[in-house]
Formats: structure tokens, C-alpha cells, sequence
């Protein structure tokens, strides 16, 4: 739709080429609000702001940790130590503030600081060694459950109430107290919705300016309204949800800004292009003069930092670190990138896609823990959807071929 | 009984768009030793691959009789059970594996799965000692130098009682003594009645073991010569390159500038084995605005040697390389970018193009900076540049969105060539620019070339198609084992030079220069 000026540009022919070119985000979309339309017609108390504003602050942090690994499976390599590091960087953001008597914001910035320096570890051995990056993670993994266990000595550290709000707490309220009973809105979370929208239509704007003024071709007024009102509609939904409940809590907020943030990186900056490029094509990249090293050792750096953001969140969640803390997670948070459509071979893979998937998973989970679903079968049923989203995939590009 | 072991009749081999065998007779006698002779992609291997069963029966016409028996092989295996071995080029043996374990692999002596090492030692030992090796059959092929390799892998052939045996470019990675032991082994198999087919570009080795020689060019078998003294390595070459020029080049001539790059003793070592010199000792010079042709046959060292000059290939080299007249070190493809040398690799799917992204994608892939600003990509920039190089190269797609895996091959071909064509260099080698594209595709690709050497680019072409190469070049390298062995002006360059010089039959003449 963006080549030369053809004039036929019928509505119907930009969305059916639209559809094609997105059709796997726009599957996993249309799964994600399958199930939860069946979830709101079994159980009465699915569909309420309160429950879908817990699902979301139980997503936050696996989300988060899904936009760092995005990155890293779309340039060919896997991050096993994910949930290690989530729970040593717990650990020390935890230690720092209740052994060593460190205030909120410097025990956070240490432990961001652990992370790069995780990230660093791991990318050296991978890009500069060229050791696989499973051995390296897997190592890691290893590594930094054993430094967990020592820091900790085993023990539950609790964390203080204003830490712990990062993981459970909503962003104060402005003007009004807001009462989901008397289904008063929360004002700030209005406020931000407001801005959002604001700054979506001045991006949209500017975009359809900028193409007028290359000359290109635009969409047609009416696909344009209609484009842009689906997704306020979106965004509006979502931000109500919140709004009706206690507002936004802070790691969504958080997610959002992330979510953004890598967004942007893997859309439109040269670090994301070259990292796709490394994926899709590694002997090619380099023939393209692509630095594969550096931009492999700041892919590690990247997933080192997402996973002690993840670790401060979760721990403020629970509100203590724990030695077995974020045991597993790696699997949860590699299951969303790919359900999200991230491809295993490497080169292909959205973040928006893997907070959907986040979402998917954690709807399942959630939705059935409302059914009384036991672990069991929740276990299960989270492994079947995996392997079916994972093979309408590899089926579907089949067919395109 | 007919005196032929193998008859191949009347073959024909077709690809969506080429016919790559056209009719082709291919007779070998009882216990001789046959040569097959042509140049790249004149249809040796595609033969080769029908006698063996990897293009199975019906993939092809024609006739193949073994001792006089019609034979249609579905697959690799049937062959071997009609008695026909091959050897490959690349080495199929498993490196971590030891001798024995490679020969049987696939084939054990096994009772429910259990296999019989024993029995499969003792028989491996004998096969060794066909071939003339002493190792123990336990040693590791890792432990293997190439020429022993190789013996082993005819070990293995024999191990299926074959009476037909491949060898393709059995030497080309060998040295003299490891060469002058192969030749004595073949001869040996000879005289226990195995017929070989000897497929080679060095023609002096044709020349010492060949009972009998048969010359493909362009899919037809052009002649078979029982060897002897009236058949000299030019009645070979004039056979192998004889064809008429009748393709039209838009040949046009350059007038070339100063030096752009030059090339002083460049010497690059086998990265797998350190002792061996792929390149040996190569100097050269191109200048600005003209293009230069490389010649040589597969094995030659030119791609080898301009992956090095950009720094995709080797770790040990030697020498100096200079571009306008400044020296350069160029330790990866990212510093050559930058210093103006831009590569386009032989194969564009496995190292040209990104299959998965989209044509603008791919344009920009080697010039993202000159798009980018704080606000990360330009896109709308990434998109007229696109747009400029789709309809100045005249790329068929239907949108520069489009995914360059739909695109046809010439297409493919051009979407490379923009890419590099973006990074503005001022030395641009392109390794076989119009293999696998039609011929409207190639003729544009010629226009590209001329129009960037008139704009003063110097431009270098390996190509494997003679005709090409003399249509384009002002002037032709020619490469024959990692050396250069002659420098020719295109006006006193003909097929059967270059060919001369490209099988090595010129080493005499120059060294007594």
C-alpha cells in the first residue's frame, strides 16, 4: 500500500493486504478475546474491572520480561536464565534495602546495575566466545540460582510497604476518590487516557502530513477514521477497565512505557532492523556489514536489565524475596514470546505480539482458577495451547510456501 | 555380453527454464578409467546425479543400461545395488566418527539392530587395504588428513561391491604427493576390474589416467577421444569452450581511471587446514570505470580471494591491499563497506537477501545510517530511496513491501544489487551476477554494470560463463589453483585462452617467462 501511486487503492484491498501481512497478530488477537468471551460466559465474576485489573498486574511482570526475550529469540539465540536472574535481582533489591538500610530508589538502581552487568556476563560469553547462548543461559541459570541461594541463605527477606507498592499499588487519584462501587472513575487514569489518545492522533497525523508531503499514497479518509477509531476504542477499553476499578497500577504502567520503549527499538531504529537481519539471515548480516558481536552482546544487556526490572516488580508483588523466587518463569515468559508469534528459527517477532501472548496465557490461568480448575488440568491446558499456537504457525507459513 | 558396463542413453535432464542435459550418450567400457571433461555447469554433475539415483527414474528421458540391463533407479540406494559408487567433492564422512563406523554407516552388519563390529572391523581392515591404508579402523577421521579422507571415502564405496566408481574433482583439494597416491590407487582398482568415471578440471591429470576422455559442453556430449597422443589439452579445451558466441553483449568501451584497487601479494591459508594456501601470492590491480573479469574454473580460489579482500573469508593472510591509493586493513566486511569495497555474494539466498524481509528492507539493509536520524529510520526516507533504486533498476514487484522471497530470481538478483548500489561503493565485486536469472534479467544486469563503470565505479565480475566474462571485461584475471595465471585484454582474449589458462596447461609457458 505504501508503493507508487497506482490510484486503485480500493478500501477492501488495503485491508485484505493489511490482514495478510499481519494475519498472525491479528490471530492471536482475535484467540485472546475468544477466550475471553468464554471465560466471561462461564464464570459471572471474569469479566468485572476488579478481576481484569488483577489478571493485568499478574501479566506485568511476564510481559516485561517477554519484550527482552523477543529480541533475543528474533536474533537466533534463547535466554534460559530469565527467571534466575529475576530471583537474585529480587534477592539483592530486597538485601540492599533491608540489611544494608538503602532507600527505595538506590536499591533499584543497583540492582538494574546487577542486571546489566548479568547481561554483560551472559553477551560476552555468547557474542565474543561463541559459546551457544543455551549452554551460556543455562549456565547462567545455574550460576545464579547458586548466588540466590547464598545471598539468601535460604531464607523469605519481607520487603517494606513503599517498595511494595511498585508491584501491588495504583497511581494516586488527583481530584476525586474515586469508588469502583459507586463507579466514580479513577480521575488520573482518565487523565492519562486523555493524553494518550491525544498524543496517538498527533502521531497519525503527522504521519499521514509527512507522507502527504513525500508524496505518497495515504489511506483514504474513511479507512483512515475507521482505523483510527478502532484503535482509540482499543486503547479506551482497556484504560476504562482500570479507570472502573482502582486506576493503573504502577508496573502497568510501567509495561506500557516498555512495551513502548522496545516497540520503537525493534520497529524503528537500526539496532532493531539489524537485529531482525541477524535472525532472518545471519551470513547475510554480515556480508551487510552488520557488527553481529556488539549487537549480540546489547541484546544480553538488554534481557539482564528487563529481568531485574521483572525481578523488582515481582518481589514488590509478593512483597518478599525468596530463595525458590521465579523458578520456572523463564518457560512462562518464553511460552508469551512465542505464542505472540516469535518465531524459534529467529528473524520474525513483534513485542505487542508477545504481550498478547503474555495475556493469552494469563487469562487461561486466571480464567480458570475462576472455574476451579485444578492445577493439574491448568498445567495441561497451558501446554496443549502452547503446542497448538506453535503449529497453526508452522502450518499456516506452510500453506503460504 | 556387451563390452560396455554402463551405457547411458539419449539423456535428457530438464529445470523449470533450462535444459540442463541435452541428449547426452555416455559410454564406459569394462574396467577403464573414463574422464569426463567440461566446463561449470556444462552438465557433469547433473549426469552424475542421474547415474546415481538422486534425480530418480522419470525425472529424466532416456536410457541407462548397466552390463546391458535397463536400470531405473528410484534412489540412491538402488544404484548402489547395481554396482555404482560416488565419491563427492565435499567429503560426506562423519568427522567424530572413526573409520570403520563411517564405511558401515547406514549399511551395518546388524542382527535386530544390534550391530556386529567385529565382523565389521575385520572387513574394514581389508577394504584399507585396497586403498593402500594402514591405519587402524578405529581411528577418528578428524585424525585424517584430506588425501587419506578421501581414500576412505572410496573404501566406503568399495564396501558395497560396486563395479562403477564416481569420483568428482577427486584432487581438487589435494596435494602433489597426496594426488600421485590417489592416481596409484585408482589404477589398482583398475586392474581389479572396477570401471571409474574420473570427473576433473586439471587436464594434466585427464591426460596421465584417462583410458578414454568424453567432452560435455551446455548439456551435449560434444565428443569421446580414446586417449592418446593426438589428444593434446587444446583438442580438449577447443572441445570444452568450442560453442558460438551468438548471445549479444552491450559491450562498451570504458575508458579506465586511475588505480582504484590494488592488490600486493595477497596470500590467504585454509582455515580448516592452516598449511594449505588457498590464495598464493596474488597481486592485481583495478582501476576506476572499468570492469574487470575473473576467470577460473570451481576450486580456482575467486571467490575465496574476493571474500577475503572484504574480509568474509580466511583468518591467515598475507599481504597488502590498497584502495585509491590508500592502504587498507580490512578485518571484517563492515570496515570494506566503509572503505568503498562492496561484495555481492554467489548465492543470494544464502547470503544475499534477508528471504523474510521485505524489499526496502533489504535496500537499506547495508545503509541504515544514511537514513536514520535521532528519531531512529526515516521511514518515509527508507521508502523514496527504495522506490528510486525499484524503478531505476526496473525491479518487478508489486510493492517495496513486498517479501523479497516472492520475488523471481532476477528480481532477487537486483534487489542485492541495490543494496549495494545504496552503500555507493567505489570497488563493487559481483561473484556470478546473472547466475540462475533469465536472460532479459542478465541483460539489464549488463546495463547496470556498463552505466556504474561509466559513473566511474570500478567494477570486478567472477564468472563461471565464459561468454560473459569476453563480453564484458575490459580485461580478464584468470585463476587457476589460488594463483593468477594470466592477465588478458579483452581484444586478444578468446574461450580457448582463458580455458588454457584456467585448467592450469599454462604453468610451463608462464614459469619460463
Amino acid at each position: 500500500m505504501i508503493s507508487k501511486a497506482k490510484g486503485n487503492n480500493k478500501a477492501i484491498d488495503i485491508i485484505k493486504f493489511s490482514l495478510r501481512n499481519n494475519i498472525r497478530q491479528y490471530t492471536m488477537f482475535i484467540a485472546l478475546i475468544g477466550i475471553m468471551l468464554i471465560f466471561s460466559v462461564l464464570s459471572d465474576v471474569f469479566l468485572t474491572p476488579r478481576n481484569l485489573s488483577i489478571l493485568f498486574l499478574q501479566t506485568a511482570h511476564i510481559a516485561i520480561l517477554a519484550c527482552g526475550v523477543v529480541l533475543v529469540i528474533v536474533a537466533g539465540h534463547i535466554d534460559l536464565s530469565i527467571g534466575a536472574v529475576v530471583g537474585l535481582t529480587g534477592a539483592i533489591v530486597a538485601i540492599l534495602q533491608a540489611k544494608f538500610g538503602l532507600g527505595v530508589v538506590p536499591a533499584i538502581i543497583i540492582t538494574l546495575g546487577v542486571g546489566a552487568l548479568i547481561g554483560i556476563w551472559q553477551g560476552y560469553w555468547v557474542a565474543y566466545r561463541d559459546v551457544p547462548a543455551f549452554i551460556v543461559t543455562l549456565a547462567g541459570m545455574m550460576i545464579f540460582n547458586g548466588l540466590l541461594l547464598g545471598i539468601t541463605n535460604g531464607e523469605t527477606i519481607p520487603t517494606n510497604n513503599t517498595f511494595n507498592k511498585i508491584g501491588q499499588d495504583y497511581i494516586p487519584t488527583l481530584f476525586l476518590k474515586n469508588s469502583p462501587r459507586d463507579m466514580i472513575p479513577h480521575d488520573t487514569t482518565v487523565i492519562i487516557l486523555i493524553i494518550v489518545i491525544i498524543g496517538y492522533l498527533w502521531m497519525e497525523f503527522r504521519k499521514r502530513k509527512e507522507r502527504i508531503r513525500y508524496g505518497f499514497d495515504i489511506l483514504p479518509k474513511s479507512l483512515f477514521i475507521v482505523k483510527i477509531s478502532l484503535v482509540i476504542l482499543l486503547i479506551t477499553t482497556v484504560f476504562l477497565i482500570m479507570a472502573f476499578y482502582l486506576g493503573i497500577p504502577y508496573s502497568i504502567l510501567l509495561l506500557m512505557l516498555i512495551g513502548s520503549l522496545y516497540t520503537f527499538l525493534t520497529t524503528k531504529t537500526t539496532f532493531g532492523r539489524q537485529v531482525y537481519a541477524i535472525g532472518g539471515n545471519r551470513e547475510a548480516a554480515k556480508l551487510s556489514g552488520i557488527n553481529i558481536r556488539k549487537r549480540t552482546l546489547w541484546i544480553f544487556i538488554s534481557s539482564g536489565i528487563l529481568g531485574a526490572i521483572g525481578g523488582i516488580i515481582y518481589t514488590a508483588r509478593v512483597g518478599s524475596a525468596a530463595a525458590s523466587a521465579g523458578q520456572g518463569m523463564e518457560l512462562d515468559v518464553i511460552a508469551a514470546a512465542i505464542i505472540g508469534g516469535t518465531s524459534t528459527l529467529g528473524g520474525e517477532g513483534t513485542i505487542v505480539g508477545a504481550i498478547i501472548g503474555a495475556l493469552v496465557m494469563a487469562t487461561l490461568n486466571n480464567g480458570m482458577l475462576l472455574l476451579d480448575v485444578g492445577t493439574t488440568q491448568r498445567l495441561i491446558v497451558r501446554g496443549l495451547v502452547l503446542l497448538l499456537a506453535v503449529w497453526v504457525d508452522i502450518s499456516s507459513r506452510k500453506n503460504k510456501s | 555380453m556387451s563390452e560396455y558396463i554402463l551405457e547411458m542413453q539419449n539423456i535428457v535432464k530438464e529445470f523449470p527454464g533450462v535444459r540442463a542435459l541435452d541428449n547426452v550418450n555416455f559410454k564406459v567400457r569394462k574396467g577403464e578409467i573414463h574422464a569426463l571433461v567440461g566446463e561449470n555447469g556444462a552438465g557433469k554433475s547433473t549426469l552424475m546425479k542421474i547415474l546415481s539415483g538422486v534425480y530418480p527414474y522419470g525425472t529424466y528421458e532416456g536410457k541407462i543400461l548397466i552390463n546391458g540391463k535397463e536400470q531405473r533407479f528410484s534412489n540412491t540406494k538402488d544404484s548402489e545395488n547395481a554396482g555404482v559408487g560416488i565419491v563427492y567433492q565435499e567429503l560426506t564422512l562423519v568427522k567424530q566418527m572413526n573409520i570403520c563406523e563411517n564405511i558401515y554407516l547406514g549399511n551395518e552388519f546388524q542382527k535386530f539392530g544390534v550391530i556386529n563390529w567385529n565382523k565389521a572391523m575385520s572387513e574394514t581392515k581389508k577394504l584399507l587395504k585396497e586403498v593402500g591404508l594402514t591405519e587402524s579402523p578405529a581411528t577418528k577421521i578428524i585424525n585424517l588428513g584430506i588425501g587419506k579422507q578421501q581414500l576412505v571415502e572410496i573404501a566406503k564405496a568399495l564396501s558395497k561391491n560396486i563395479k562403477i566408481l564416481i569420483l568428482d574433482e577427486p584432487t581438487a583439494a589435494l596435494n602433489e604427493d597426496d594426488t600421485e597416491n590417489l592416481l596409484k590407487i585408482i589404477r589398482k582398482l583398475k586392474e581389479d576390474g572396477i570401471s571409474c568415471i574420473y570427473i576433473s578440471h586439471k587436464l594434466k591429470e585427464v591426460k596421465a589416467i584417462a583410458d578414454t576422455i568424453t567432452i560435455l559442453r551446455d548439456g551435449k556430449t560434444i565428443a569421446t577421444y580414446t586417449n592418446d597422443e593426438k589428444v593434446t589439452q587444446d583438442k580438449i579445451i577447443t572441445g570444452m569452450v568450442g560453442r558460438q558466441i551468438n548471445q549479444l553483449f552491450p559491450k562498451e568501451e570504458h575508458t579506465p581511471g586511475d588505480v582504484m584497487l590494488e592488490v600486493k601479494d595477497w596470500t590467504v591459508y585454509n582455515p580448516e587446514l592452516p598449511d594449505r594456501k588457498i590464495i598464493d601470492n596474488v597481486s592485481f590491480k583495478a582501476r576506476k570505470g572499468e570492469i574487470l573479469g575473473v576467470a577460473g574454473l570451481m576450486g580456482s580460489g575467486r571467490t575465496e580471494l574476493m571474500m577475503s579482500l572484504f574480509g568474509a573469508f580466511g583468518i591467515k593472510k598475507s599481504g597488502k591491499v590498497y584502495i585509491d591509493g590508500e592502504e587498507v586493513k580490512i578485518k571484517e566486511p563492515r570496515e570494506a563497506i566503509e572503505k568503498g569495497l562492496c561484495y555481492l555474494s554467489e548465492d543470494r539466498k544464502k547470503s544475499g537477501l534477508v528471504l523474510m524481509m521485505d524489499v526496502k528492507e533489504n535496500i537499506t539493509l547495508a545503509s541504515l545510517k544514511k537514513i536514520s536520524g535521532l528519531m531512529g529510520i526515516n521511514e518515509n526516507e527508507e521508502i523514496k530511496i527504495s522506490n528510486h533504486y525499484v524503478d531505476a533498476l526496473k525491479i518487478k514487484t508489486p510493492s517495496i513491501e513486498q517479501k523479497t522471497r516472492n520475488l523471481s530470481g532476477g528480481n532477487q538478483q537486483k534487489v542485492v544489487i541495490a543494496k549495494w548500489l545504496m552503500a555507493e561503493p567505489k570497488v563493487l565485486i559481483l561473484d556470478e551476477p546473472t547466475r540462475g536469472i533469465d536472460v532479459g534479467a542478465k541483460y539489464e544486469i549488463y546495463n547496470i554494470m556498463n552505466e556504474l563503470a561509466d559513473r566511474g565505479v570500478c567494477i570486478i565480475m567472477i564468472s563461471s560463463e565464459l561468454p560473459e566474462v569476453l563480453g564484458m571485461s575490459d580485461r580478464i584475471l584468470v585463476m587457476h589453483e589460488g594463483k593468477i595465471t594470466a592477465e588478458l585484454d579483452y581484444k586478444e582474449a578468446t574461450q580457448e585462452k582463458v580455458m588454457y589458462f584456467a585448467t592450469g596447461s599454462g604453468d610451463l609457458e608462464l614459469a619460463s617467462k
